[in-house]
């Protein structure tokens, strides 16, 4: 037996299944998406808004409590040009991620950005939210397809650079 | 070595499905009564440590989500293991002896129901030659109860009057999940799960959290219990090739009980992690417990068993029960790892 | 649907390319040529499956090799009369310790006899081979009764 002959590794596929209930405020905040709208949580003892909420503001170690409506514009605080392909985003090469502060959340929001040139998205542009058809909705952030320029001036980053 | 005891001990009601509840939305109140409990501030406790496993959760780093819970702001000195709570205790235990902080608070949690739990378990076993057979929980302390059934050492008759004993017993615990009055010939007219084991040798799925501060110096005695000392605490391992195994004994946890000084006084009662029926025995004998010696006087993780925290659960219950004065010195064992492969053996005492 | 709760499904999938090392790489490149190869402890003991240290002792095994099996001996087993999506068999069978002939530690694999009634520990066994091997663990679908081989 040469040793090219060899075994020298093997693959050993692994599978595990879950079925996944999220936490009230998650709960609470997916229904409201698949009606179109956008409701946080706030810290009853830091006065943060979280969206999306997941219930605790890690800050503090409290649940956070109430419906706060947040909206679904806002600005954007850092992004990134992806130029590496993915098996599961089906997005033409490059396109741009970000994070954005909704108006009325105190943290930052994952999304893309779309409807512009990549390379004129900037930290302090603003930009909205770009809705599926609503007969499309359901209760999940797919709803939101990506954010758009709203041609709004940019803010200023000490407006924001407490929530990066 | 340091005097530590184990000052508050907190957990959850056990359920089978915490469908209303994130793992967060369980550690808040649980670590907090447990640190409010050891009369200990907050921002005084020196360390926290906790185990869990992100396949319960199937999220990689999910153990870092369950920080969310202590408001860890300012950062905490926080550390965690991805075995059962009870070796996140040792590490804390060790921490403590070290010198560098006098109390800690340790949790583990699990929500096991999300997932497929007896399948899951496939994926503690030897990447190579075990995990592709698809080998799953029960199937795997089924060859262990067989072996035992073959030795003569045990008969599926005393495997169900032990899930009887463990689920009368649970009925005065508050947060057991499975309790009640069973007989034992009823449950043997049961069909098997995986033969020899029925629904009964098996130990519920259970989510739940638990909590537990450990106090040294100064710290020690401001809590709402009497405090309950750690006089020995040792973890060993054996193979976990199970066809390397004589599956009849436990050598690791008879080692353990060994060097942390189970027999240097009476033992009066002992919390033993035996998901399993047929496990209970095989523990008894490597610990040297006779006859007449109180097992598990909360039901055991038969009446309960939290995936990554019934180990620390046993050490919190066995400290309850002293704290209570229902006993003077006590033993609390955690196992992890196919049939009994790794065990922690804990020695406690009041004051 | 308003008090309905939400849920959905997830799956976690990964198929790890995972490395050998000598000890397992010579025991499955065995496995490929319908070979079962056990190693030698210091102490003369035969490993299946072999170990790059005796789990007695912690001291590296031997480069002394040699071939078990194909016959052997139920050591115990487990009867999985309704078998997992993960199970190697989808019909009733048996996970089993088995004794391979010239070995001394007990392999885990599966027993396939149809029928719970004809597994008896200590039963003798024999490997079935996958009609083609790639030199992994299942390259043995299953060990099968021994014809006329009764029990130990």
């Amino acid at each position: 037996m040469s040793d090219s002959d060899r075994i020298e590794s093997i693959v050993t596929p692994t599978r595990t299944e879950y079925d996944y209930t999220p936490g009230p405020s998650a709960q609470r905040s997916l229904r409201a998406l698949a009606e179109g709208r956008l409701i946080g949580e706030t810290c009853p003892s830091c006065n943060q808004v979280y969206y999306p909420p997941s219930g605790t503001c890690a800050r503090c170690g409290v649940a956070t409590e109430g419906e706060v409506e947040i909206a679904d514009k806002g600005t954007v605080t850092t992004y990134a040009i992806v130029r590496v392909p993915s098996d599961n985003i089906d997005l033409e090469l490059p396109y741009c991620t970000a994070h954005i502060l909704l108006d009325g959340s105190d943290i930052p929001f994952f999304g893309l950005i779309q409807e512009c040139v990549w390379d004129e998205v900037r930290i302090g542009m603003r930009v909205e939210a770009v809705w599926l058809p609503e007969s499309e909705w359901g209760p999940g952030a797919e709803n939101i397809k990506y954010f758009r320029p709203t041609g709004e001036p940019d803010v200023p980053f000490e407006q924001f650079k407490e929530h990066i | 070595m340091r005097d530590v005891a184990i000052a508050s001990f907190a957990q959850t009601k056990y359920v089978r499905n915490q469908i209303h509840e994130t793992e967060v939305d369980m550690l808040i109140p649980i670590t907090r009564e447990a640190i409010e409990r050891s009369g200990i501030p907050k921002p005084e406790i020196g360390f926290t440590c906790h185990g869990s496993s992100d396949y319960m959760a199937g999220q990689s780093f999910a153990f870092v989500g369950a920080v969310d819970a202590l408001g860890a702001f300012p950062p905490i000195a926080e550390s965690h293991v991805e075995m059962d709570g009870a070796w996140a205790l040792y590490e804390a235990w060790v921490k403590i002896q070290c010198g560098e902080v006098d109390s800690a608070l340790v949790f583990g949690f699990g929500r096991a129901s999300m997932g497929k739990l007896r399948e899951t378990m496939n994926l503690q076993l030897d990447p190579y030659t075990m995990g592709p057979l698809g080998l799953d929980a029960i199937s795997m302390a089924a060859l262990q109860a067989r072996a035992l059934l073959d030795a003569g050492k045990i008969s599926e008759e005393q495997m169900a009057e032990i899930a009887v004993r463990n689920r009368r017993v649970a009925k005065d615990n508050p947060v057991a999940q499975v309790t009640g009055d069973f007989e034992v010939a009823k449950l043997l007219a049961e069909p098997y799960i995986v033969s020899p084991l029925r629904k009964h040798d098996c130990p519920p799925i259970s989510d739940g959290v638990s909590a537990v501060v450990l106090a040294a110096g100064d710290a020690i005695g401001r809590g709402d219990s009497k405090p309950v000392f750690i006089r020995g605490i040792d973890h060993r391992i054996d193979s976990h090739q199970l066809g390397s195994r004589d599956l009849t004994v436990s050598p690791s946890t008879k080692l353990a009980g060994e060097k942390a000084g189970v027999h240097a006084g009476p033992v009066e009662f002992a919390e033993l992690h035996a998901p399993f029926s047929h496990q209970e025995p095989i523990l008894c004998e490597a610990l040297g417990l006779e006859e007449g010696v109180l097992i598990n006087p909360s039901g055991g993780a038969l009446a309960a068993n939290p995936m990554m925290t019934a180990g620390l659960t046993r050490i919190g219950e066995a400290a309850s029960h002293i704290a209570a004065g229902r006993a003077g010195r006590g033993i609390a064992h955690a196992t992890s790892g196919p049939c009994l492969q790794q065990n922690l053996v804990c020695v406690l005492e009041g004051e | 649907m308003a008090d309905e709760l939400l849920s959905a499904p997830h799956v976690l999938e990964y198929d790890y390319r995972r490395s050998l090392g000598d000890t397992l790489s010579r025991f499955f490149t065995g496995l490929r040529d319908r070979e079962i190869l056990g190693v030698k402890t210091k102490a003369g003991r035969v490993l299946v499956p072999p170990a790059e240290y005796d789990p007695e002792t912690g001291e590296a095994t031997t480069e002394d090799w040699s071939a078990v099996g194909p016959e052997g001996v139920v050591k115990s087993w487990a009867w999985v009369a309704e078998p997992l999506g993960r199970h190697p068999l989808d019909r009733p069978f048996a996970f089993a310790l088995i004794q391979l002939d010239g070995a001394d530690t007990a392999l885990t694999h599966v027993v396939d006899t149809g029928d719970e009634s004809a597994m008896q520990t200590g039963m003798r066994v024999t490997a079935k081979w996958a009609d083609e091997t790639v030199g992994a663990i299942r390259d043995i679908v299953a060990f099968v009764p021994t014809p006329g081989g009764g029990s130990a």
